[in-house]
């Protein structure tokens, strides 16, 4: 009936959507993309510059920097995902519980979120790392944790308007259980835009990520990750400026792409075409 | 060899003198590409409007009068491609002026200058940064008309004019400080402000209660014999009938009759305005259906023997205003509805009936006073122990659009009620469903659409079905046809009576529309200022009014007829 120009076909959207699934098989089939692995030592290739041969250059053990950037897809992807997901979570309970909860408690999660918000989110993701340790879950953790007051901010702020809608007080009217009405009314309205938010954190939480890594907090070594990648080129930078300088292009390309790709998705839904 | 005619400073120029027509339109088309096929919203239409002229173009939603109006002044939109046979205005230097395929820059020069917009609503139109007086002054600027020593006191005169009477106070005023009258009147005020001899207003009184609405139109009139040209758009025959010299109907993008306005409103000769004269509601209309045709009987007695089903007693509610000041949104309420009845709840906007409707349905606690539901504490219930009641008492809103979950598709609008009955399980909903939809007369195809995609008419049949989905004892409907055009009002009503007379519903109905009001009730309480001022028998209410409020409201709405017609 509507015809329309099809939304996910659109230009400069095509080059973003396609990185995104060339990581989805990074994470899936690193192998594809390159036969050495990550670990493999080669004290003949130390530092060397990118070639035909060693696509981002080697490091100071000689190892393929391109494999390890492939490899250390699922590690940093898994990361911001999952952080996105918990922030994401986080947020909708936290945010919700500050709209609807008793006054008392209420007000002490609002000025709570006031607080968390006023401190950096690296900083909260150090807290969390001091208290629960170094390592790739409690990367996950820590950034996911540092995100939700944001998340539930926003939340809080949909939620309080949804409540004031004409249907929320219509299903009051029509004799709906209060908790029936935030769990099927409110929360899933206040979350539609939430999702796609959720998108686009994925990029910032990769960033946090490789930020904790790149600080030795993150993946412990010599496991493959993209923020440690950028922290072993740290030391090498004048002399071999590539080990530094490619990982962190692949870093902004991709939070660049999955950020364009969650917009997509915000404007398709804010037109309503996805139920 | 032309002399220029220096301008005057007041009044018009004498260029045109009544009886020579202004505008001049032949075969204007406006046609709308899209993906699918070309839309034709305006399909050939002709007219003419000459100096000191009232012409009021009426028609329902969709019938291509605003979009007429917008091609006039060059804002039918970038896609529209606007044609005609000839489209000219006679300009200020007194030669035609060509308004086909004016560049945006010509446009400007136009608009304000030779033809004044005026558009419906004022709290959007006005920019809410600025104040009146430099809204006012805006196009004498732009237009260059006066030097800017003497703008200060036009814009006062202006004002004056468009009929605010203290123009120093609200010139230095916001937008948001007016109200809804004063701020239409600002507008106005700046439509006239360049002078153009020319005014077109798209609805201008349709947001606007019929005391304030009133005041508007015999602005209009006055600026006619002023010499001023008006192209009224509206919806509302009744305007057109009390302040247009012609009349021209509007349908499907044709214009289907014209003429002064007497004779087409009083001597209809096409079908279509026949109908839309016999839809409008009102004391004529009583006892009969409105979109069909015939004087079919409709209506049974009101039961009035019959104890009480909603009684709401002394009821007081105050709301905080920002300033701290109280807001007596309801003043000692008390009143009764029947069992099989219609109270009609009639006032102006903020007189409380949306309040009223409010804490009959306890979704709004009163201070004092309380409600009684078919003899039994309702008010004073708690709302877990009322919750299982709710379902003997229902709403219909103005905006039913807004009471739906945006989620959700017409099916399950109509089932979210259903739900809450545990003993109906997913077959029997379905059935129940076809039942209201076959109800409300609606096809089931509408079941998976979403009720934005639906029309304004649909949107209240949902939402009728939805409301009887729970077989209620009441209904308490809320301005449910203020944003229809006049058919599917119509329509909308002839259902409500229609299944009134079926399930032997009880109605609260609340409207500002006082012909709706006095074709849909058995009784009515007129409310002003958060008081009922005045109760009664519909008839006697509306032929012997008692109270002054109700004898100023009942004054105020414009006429279908001439006095004595």
């Amino acid at each position: 009936m509507r015809l329309r120009r099809h939304p996910w076909r659109a230009p400069g959207l095509v080059l973003p959507l396609a990185f995104v699934l060339l990581l989805v098989v990074a994470v899936v089939l690193p192998q594809w993309f390159t036969a050495r692995q990550p670990d493999a030592v080669d004290v003949d290739a130390v530092l060397r510059p990118p070639s035909l041969e060693f696509w981002f250059g080697t490091d100071e053990l000689g190892r393929d920097l391109f494999c390890r950037m492939i490899y250390g897809t699922s590690q940093s992807l898994m990361i911001g995902i999952g952080a996105a997901a918990i922030a994401c979570l986080g947020g909708i309970v936290l945010g919700t519980a500050a709209a609807l909860a008793p006054a008392p408690l209420r007000m002490l999660l609002v000025r709570l979120l006031d607080i968390l918000l006023a401190f950096p989110e690296l900083l909260l993701a150090l807290l969390v790392i001091a208290v629960l340790g170094r390592g790739p879950v409690n990367a996950l953790l820590a950034v996911g944790m540092s995100h939700i007051a944001g998340y539930a901010r926003l939340v809080r702020s949909q939620v309080l308007k949804v409540k004031l809608s004409g249907y929320v007080e219509h299903a009051v009217a029509l004799g709906e259980h209060p908790f029936t009405i935030v769990v099927s009314h409110i929360v899933p309205n206040t979350t539609r835009t939430l999702v796609v938010l959720a998108t686009i954190g994925v990029g910032s939480a990769v960033l946090s990520a490789s930020a904790l890594s790149f600080l030795g907090l993150g993946v412990v070594p010599p496991a493959a990750e993209w923020g440690a990648l950028l922290a072993g080129g740290r030391n090498f930078l004048q002399v071999a400026p590539w080990m530094s300088l490619l990982p962190a292009t692949v870093v902004s390309v991709s939070v660049i792409s999955i950020t364009l790709v969650g917009r997509r998705l915000q404007t398709l839904l804010a037109r309503g075409d996805t139920p | 060899m032309t002399l220029a005619l220096p301008e005057q400073r007041h009044g018009l120029d004498a260029l045109v003198s009544a009886g020579t027509p202004l505008l001049r339109v032949e075969d204007l088309r406006v046609v709308f590409p899209t993906p699918e096929r070309p839309v034709e919203a305006v399909r050939g239409i002709s007219f003419a409007i000459e100096a000191g002229q009232i012409l009021a173009l009426v028609g329902q939603s969709g019938s291509g009068k605003s979009v007429t109006a917008r091609a006039l002044v060059g804002l039918a939109g970038a896609r529209a491609q606007v044609s005609a046979r000839a489209l000219t205005i006679v300009g200020r230097d007194g030669r035609d002026l060509d308004l086909r395929g004016l560049s945006p820059a010509a446009w400007g020069a136009v608009r304000g200058r030779e033809i004044g917009f005026i558009l419906q609503d004022a709290l959007v139109s006005l920019d809410p940064l600025r104040t009146i007086g430099r809204e006012v002054a805006e196009p004498i600027l732009a237009h260059g008309v006066l030097p800017a020593s003497e703008v200060a006191a036009e814009v006062q005169a202006l004002l004056l004019r468009a009929g605010i009477a203290d123009p120093e106070v609200r010139a230095a005023q916001y937008p948001h400080e007016l109200s809804g009258g004063l701020r239409q009147r600002a507008l106005i005020a700046s439509a006239l402000a360049a002078r153009p001899r020319l005014l077109i207003a798209d609805e201008p009184t349709t947001a606007l209660d019929v005391t304030v609405q009133q005041q508007i139109l015999t602005v209009f009139a006055e600026l006619a014999r002023a010499g001023h040209a008006v192209l009224l758009i509206t919806h509302d025959l009744a305007v057109a009938a009390q302040i247009a010299h012609r009349v021209a109907v509007m349908q499907d993008g044709l214009i289907v009759e014209a003429g002064p306005t007497h004779r087409v409103l009083t001597a209809p000769s096409h079908a279509y305005t026949q109908q839309l004269m016999a839809a409008v509601p009102g004391a004529a209309t009583r006892g009969r259906w409105l979109a069909v045709a015939g004087d079919a009987p409709v209506r049974g007695a009101s039961a009035t023997d019959q104890p009480p089903l909603l009684e709401v007693d002394d009821v007081s509610l105050r709301f905080k205003r920002p300033d701290g000041s109280p807001l007596h949104a309801l003043l000692g309420v008390s009143l009764v509805v029947r069992p099989g009845e219609t109270l009609g709840v009639v006032g102006e906007s903020g007189s409380g009936k949306t309040t009223l409707g409010k804490v009959a349905l306890a979704l709004q606690r009163a201070d004092r006073g309380v409600v009684r539901f078919a003899g039994q504490p309702w008010s004073a219930l708690p709302e877990s122990a009322r919750r299982p009641l709710r379902r003997r008492i229902h709403t219909i809103v103005q905006d039913p659009l807004g009471s739906f979950d945006p989620r959700y598709t017409v099916q399950r609008v109509i089932e979210q009620p259903l739900r809450l009955q545990k003993e109906l399980d997913q077959a029997a909903r379905r059935r129940r469903v076809m039942e209201l939809l076959e109800l409300v007369c609606l096809p089931a195809q509408l079941l998976a659409r979403r009720p934005e995609t639906l029309s304004g008419g649909q949107r209240q049949r949902v939402s009728i079905a939805q409301a009887l989905a729970s077989d209620p004892q009441l209904l308490v409907c809320d301005e449910p046809v203020s944003s229809l055009d006049v058919m599917t009002q119509a329509q909308v009503l002839d259902l409500l009576i229609a299944l009134q007379a079926r399930l032997g519903l009880a109605m609260l109905f609340i409207s500002h529309d006082l012909g709706v009001i006095q074709h849909m009730s058995h009784r009515i309480a007129v409310m002003e200022a958060g008081r009922i001022v005045e109760t009664g028998p519909v008839k006697e209410v509306f032929d012997d009014p008692q109270h002054p409020y109700t004898q100023r409201l009942l004054a105020a709405v414009p006429r279908l007829l001439p006095t004595g017609v």
